[in-house]
C-alpha cells in the first residue's frame, strides 16, 4: 500500500480554495435545505392530522411519494427532468453581485421537498406523543385548533422531536453529495474533480470524509449542548429557560 | 331566555354499536350545584364531556346560555357548527379534569393568564394580576412561577380550577376532579370546590365523593347505563333512595 502522507497532510490542513468554496456549499445547501424541510413539513403534518379529506390526501400523497422515491432520483428529476420537459428551467440567478447557479437553486429544492417529507413524519410523531390532556384542556378553554397548536402543543413536540431534528441535519450534510450529480461543485464534486487530474484517490477521499467528519462532529457538540439546555434527559419536566424560549 | 343555563334534552350518544348516553334530559339552572353519581360506566363523564362538546352527540340537543352547543339548527335540522364557533362557545364553560392537564411547557401564571390574554383580549398585565389574585383564592400565592412538573396534584388541582376560573365562565364542570389525587389531598381540592360552591358558582360535578354531594350539592342526579334512573335533593336520595341501583350504589360506597 502506498499513501502520500506529505500530499494528504498539505489537501487536510491547506485546502484550496476550490475545496473550500465547496465546503462553504456544503453548509449553505444544508441548512437551506434543512430550513426550508422545516417549514413545509410543519405544513405537511398539519395537512396529514388535519380533519378536512383534501389536505389529509394531498399530504399523505405527497410524503408517500418522496418518501418511496430516491433521492438521487429526485434531484436528477427536478433538475434535468422538469427542464427536458419544459416544465421548469432553473435559471443563474443575480442578487446583489451574488450570483444563485441554478444548478444549486434546484439541488437545494430537492433537497427540501426530501426533507419536508421526513420533518412531516416526525412532526407528526411528536404532536401525536403529546398528551391528549393537552388537547382536551386548550380546547375547553375555548381555544380555536391553530392557537391550540401553537401555544400548547407544538412548544411541548417541539421538545419531543428535538433529538431526530438532529438526527435529521445530520444525515441532511451527508446527503447534499448527491447533488454533485448536476454539477454543483461542493466538497464532493471538487474532490472528484482534482482526483482526475491527480489520481491520489485514497489520500483525496480521505480528507473529504474527515471534512464530513469535521462537520458532523460540530453538529453533535451543539446538539449536546441543545440537549443540556432544554433538559432532554429529563422528560416531562420543562426547564423554565426552555420553556420560554419555547413558548414565545 | 330559558331559566337553565345548561339545558340537554333526550340526548342519545353512541361508542360505535354501544349506547352510553339513553334519551338523557338533564337541566342546570344558574347558580346551581349539580353532582352527578353512578357506578363506571353510567355514562356520567359523557354526559359531562357533552356539555362542552368534547364529546359529539348523536341525537338530541344541548344549549349553554340558550344556544345550542356543537350544532346549528338549518331547516330544522341539526348540522355540525364550525369550530370557531364551538370554541367561541366553549369560553363560557370551564373544565376541570381528573388529570389536572396544567399546560406542561408554561408556568402556573402563564397557564392561568394565557386564555383571558388570548380569548378575552386581556391586557397581559391585568391577566396576571387577575392570576395572582386567583392563586389567593385557591390557597397558592406563592406558587405563580412554579412549573407543573413541580406541583403536587393537589396543588396542579387547585391551579386547573384557577385557571378555568380566570375565563370567568358561566359553568364550571368537574370530571371525577379528586380522582387521581392521593387521599391526603382531596381535602384541599374540595374545600376549593366548596368555597366555590358557596360563592353561587354554577357547577356540574361528576364524583364518588358521597359527602361532597351531600354537603355542597342542590341537586343530584343518578346516573346507570346511561340514563338518569333518579334525581332530587342529596338528603333525600341519600337517606331515601327510591330506585334498587341507587341503594346498591350507595351501600357499595358508604360501606
Amino acid at each position: 500500500m502506498h499513501f502520500d502522507w506529505p500530499y494528504f497532510w498539505a489537501q487536510l490542513l491547506t485546502p484550496s480554495l476550490a475545496f473550500l468554496n465547496g465546503l462553504g456549499l456544503t453548509v449553505v445547501m444544508a441548512v437551506s435545505a434543512q430550513l426550508l424541510g422545516f417549514v413545509f413539513g410543519l405544513i405537511l403534518a398539519l395537512g396529514r392530522l388535519s380533519t378536512n379529506r383534501v389536505a389529509r390526501g394531498a399530504a399523505g400523497a405527497y410524503i408517500w411519494v418522496v418518501r418511496g422515491t430516491p433521492l438521487l432520483v429526485q434531484i436528477v428529476f427536478i433538475y434535468n427532468g422538469l427542464a427536458a420537459a419544459g416544465i421548469l428551467d432553473f435559471h443563474d440567478l443575480h442578487v446583489l453581485g451574488v450570483t444563485f447557479a441554478g444548478n444549486l437553486q434546484a439541488g437545494i429544492l430537492a433537497l427540501a421537498i426530501n426533507e419536508a417529507a421526513y420533518m412531516a413524519e416526525i412532526y407528526r410523531a411528536g404532536i401525536s406523543a403529546v398528551d391528549r390532556g393537552q388537547f382536551e384542556a386548550a380546547k375547553a378553554l375555548g381555544m380555536p385548533p391553530s392557537m391550540m397548536m401553537r401555544h400548547v402543543v407544538l412548544p411541548q413536540a417541539f421538545r419531543i422531536i428535538l433529538l431526530p431534528i438532529g438526527n435529521q441535519f445530520n444525515i441532511m450534510l451527508k446527503n447534499t453529495t448527491l447533488v454533485s450529480v448536476i454539477g454543483v461543485s461542493e466538497m464532493l464534486l471538487v474532490t472528484e474533480t482534482i482526483n482526475s487530474a491527480t489520481f491520489r484517490t485514497f489520500e483525496l477521499y480521505s480528507v473529504v470524509a474527515i471534512y464530513f467528519l469535521l462537520l458532523t462532529s460540530l453538529w453533535n457538540l451543539f446538539m449536546a449542548w441543545v440537549e443540556r439546555h432544554f433538559a432532554l434527559s429529563r422528560p416531562n419536566s420543562a426547564t423554565p429557560q426552555a420553556a420560554l424560549v419555547l413558548q414565545e | 331566555m330559558s331559566e337553565f343555563l345548561v339545558e340537554a334534552t333526550e340526548v342519545e350518544k353512541w361508542f360505535g354499536p354501544i349506547k352510553v348516553l339513553d334519551r338523557v334530559d338533564f337541566n342546570v339552572r344558574r347558580g346551581e350545584v349539580v353532582v352527578l353519581i353512578g357506578p363506571s360506566g353510567s355514562g356520567k363523564t359523557t354526559l359531562l364531556r357533552c356539555i362542552n362538546h368534547l364529546e359529539h352527540i348523536q341525537r338530541g340537543r344541548i344549549a349553554v346560555n340558550g344556544v345550542l352547543i356543537g350544532y346549528r339548527e338549518r331547516q330544522g335540522r341539526l348540522v355540525p357548527d364550525a369550530e370557531r364557533n364551538i370554541a367561541r362557545q366553549r369560553r363560557d364553560v370551564g373544565m376541570v379534569f381528573q388529570r389536572f392537564n396544567l399546560f406542561n411547557n408554561m408556568n402556573v401564571l402563564s397557564n392561568i393568564s394565557l386564555a383571558p390574554r388570548l380569548l378575552r383580549g386581556t391586557r397581559p398585565a391585568e391577566a396576571e394580576a387577575e392570576a395572582r389574585a386567583l392563586l389567593d383564592r385557591v390557597g397558592l400565592p406563592d406558587k405563580a412561577e412554579a412549573y407543573p412538573a413541580e406541583l403536587s396534584g393537589g396543588q396542579q388541582q387547585r391551579i386547573a380550577i384557577a385557571r378555568a376560573l380566570a375565563m370567568q365562565p358561566a359553568v364550571l364542570l368537574f370530571d371525577e376532579p379528586t380522582s387521581a389525587l392521593d387521599p391526603e389531598m382531596v381535602g384541599e381540592v374540595l374545600g376549593v370546590m366548596r368555597d366555590l360552591a358557596r360563592s353561587g358558582m354554577t357547577m356540574v360535578v361528576v364524583t364518588h365523593e358521597m359527602g361532597f354531594a351531600r354537603q355542597v350539592a342542590d341537586r343530584v342526579v343518578v346516573m346507570a347505563e346511561g340514563r338518569i334512573i333518579e334525581t332530587g335533593v342529596p338528603e333525600a336520595v341519600f337517606s331515601a333512595p327510591e330506585h334498587p341501583k341507587t341503594r346498591a350504589l350507595l351501600s357499595a360506597v358508604l360501606h
